[in-house]
């Protein structure tokens, strides 16, 4: 089978007064229907990675690739009415703070519908039973009521979940969700991962989930990418992170604390040892 | 000696009570974290301590002086806190300089330069940082000087308002460390607002749940540790925590 999407040598450069600086060196990989979760910290070119795949690196950044191929089509080549086409429809992304993300002159249905209408020509009718059963699939009790309602009169969990439900209502076979859960209480985490992880499980869609966060990740994805200084320095299967080899890898994994910590001081990453120069 | 003493603490924003009846008492030189979802009432305790939330009624007492409700200068001086976001709590158009120098001014401390340079060694913050802006550090960095700000008036006691939340997981531990460190040195004593169970494991000695403005439960980080907390809702908080750490 054809790989949803393919990358190879992926580059984002931004120009400063001291010369170009790279943040995404030469990053290639390759997905399928498949959950891959991409971690690093800050500064890592993990975001840049995801919005690349969008073309949505805002000028003066350039993102280049050797390839950049979504299901057959050639990202590179395409052109920015081409590409509306396929944002949304094809390939979508849940932001990370739904309070910055949604618009806040528009209620949530309408917000949801624009989603949709902007790729098909439906009856009204349609529409809002699109975007109730969807609001009822992100597990919002009572949709009629929320789709009436304003971005800032929901708590920052059902924002959040009002935007996956905008995001997924076009039906892609792509879904990026870049930091999905970061502006969120860990226990409201767990459910709005768990609603991504059954909707892209039910789908069959393919996922790119783009966390800081080791262990969330490794609990939702089948396969992770580690980046560091914009280089994926580690390749490996979830379950397989506790084995991970490289010393960036296992920095990461020994600095986060444990629920039955006994160590007394935490051990601190040496940057110096692997930052390039 | 009770550091930090609250009874009855009802407080309230206008109309709408947040927090019930909440009694606690913390030992000088103990850490105690406060645990519970985002509404649940924590970061208010906190504010209402540090005189940020005034609508309040009970008893807060301190080295144990009660605690009135306007500024209190001298308050100052025993308890600061330290906020959740780094690049949110600092002045974006003061120096690290003036933001560290501030208090100094207000308290009429002399010996400016001295104690700043002190101050900043304390957080391993280097000296070339001192007249940077907010904008050219990194979040570790903020989070130092946001921490060394809180101890310019050496103070007894520090509120940290989940002070590695917004950091990533490796600037984390760099800043638990410190946190540690300075509070073995300086023998301060801790109330920690977190959701973090495992950040609790790491720096503190006690914890009290807070579910709907209430403490539904007290208990001691072996217990945390072991696995040993006793209320439903204190269960599931940790079941949460622990089906992520695999």
């Amino acid at each position: 089978m054809r790989p949803l999407l393919e990358i190879e040598n992926l580059r984002v450069t931004f120009p400063t007064a001291r010369g170009d600086i790279d943040v995404v060196r030469g990053v290639s990989f390759t997905l399928g229907r498949e959950r891959l979760g991409i971690v690093g910290e800050s500064g890592s070119g993990k975001s840049m990675t995801g919005r690349s795949i969008l073309k949505l690196v805002r000028a003066p950044g350039r993102a280049t690739a050797d390839k950049l191929a979504f299901d057959g089509i050639d990202l590179s080549t395409r052109s920015e009415k081409q590409m509306r086409a396929i944002r949304g429809a094809r390939i979508s992304m849940v932001m990370q703070d739904p309070k910055f993300s949604l618009n806040p002159v528009m209620t949530i249905g309408e917000q949801i519908a624009e989603a949709l209408l902007t790729h098909k020509r439906l009856p009204r009718r349609e529409v809002n039973d699109r975007v109730h059963a969807m609001l009822e699939s992100v597990r919002i009790t009572d949709p009629e009521r929320v789709a009436r309602l304003y971005p800032h009169e929901v708590s920052g969990g059902m924002g959040q979940r009002v935007m996956i439900a905008m995001m997924l209502i076009p039906e892609p076979d792509l879904l990026i969700a870049d930091e999905p859960t970061s502006a969120l209480d860990v226990s409201v985490q767990a459910q709005v991962l768990d609603i991504i992880d059954e909707l892209v499980r039910r789908k069959g869609m393919g996922l790119i989930f783009i966390s800081h966060d080791l262990n969330l990740v490794s609990s939702y994805c089948d396969r992770i990418l580690v980046m560091n200084t914009g280089e994926v320095v580690e390749e490996c299967r979830a379950g397989e992170l506790m084995n991970a080899t490289h010393p960036y890898t296992r920095g990461l994994i020994a600095s986060i604390p444990r629920l039955d910590e006994t160590r007394d001081e935490l051990p601190v990453l040496d940057r110096s040892a692997w930052a390039k120069a | 000696m009770t550091a930090l003493s609250l009874k009855d603490l009802d407080i309230s924003y206008g109309d709408t009570q947040i927090t019930h009846k909440v009694s606690l008492d913390i030992a000088e030189g103990e850490s105690f974290a406060l645990v519970g979802e985002s509404g649940s009432g924590k970061s208010t305790v906190l504010k209402a301590i540090a005189g940020l939330a005034p609508e309040w009624t009970g008893e807060i007492c301190v080295l144990g002086k009660a605690r009135g409700h306007g500024v209190d200068r001298g308050f100052s001086r025993i308890c600061q806190m330290v906020f959740q976001d780094p690049y949110g709590s600092l002045h974006p158009r003061k120096t690290v300089d003036a933001t560290l120098g501030e208090a100094l001014t207000i308290h009429g401390i002399g010996d400016r330069s001295a104690r700043v340079e002190e101050v900043m060694a304390s957080v391993g913050l280097d000296r070339k940082f001192r007249f940077r802006f907010p904008h050219q550090l990194s979040g570790g960095q903020r989070q130092r000087v946001a921490i060394a700000r809180a101890l310019m008036l050496k103070p007894k006691i520090l509120l940290l308002d989940e002070p590695t939340s917004a950091l990533d997981v490796s600037v984390q531990a760099e800043i638990l460390n410190l946190l540690k460190r300075l509070r073995r040195e300086q023998n301060l004593t801790f109330l920690m607002v977190t959701h973090n169970l495992p950040v609790v494991s790491f720096l503190c000695d006690r914890l009290a749940v807070m579910r709907h403005g209430r403490i539904v439960e007290v208990a001691g980080v072996d217990e945390l540790k072991r696995g040993d907390l006793k209320e439903p809702y204190s269960r599931e908080l940790m079941q949460i925590s622990a089906a992520h750490a695999s």
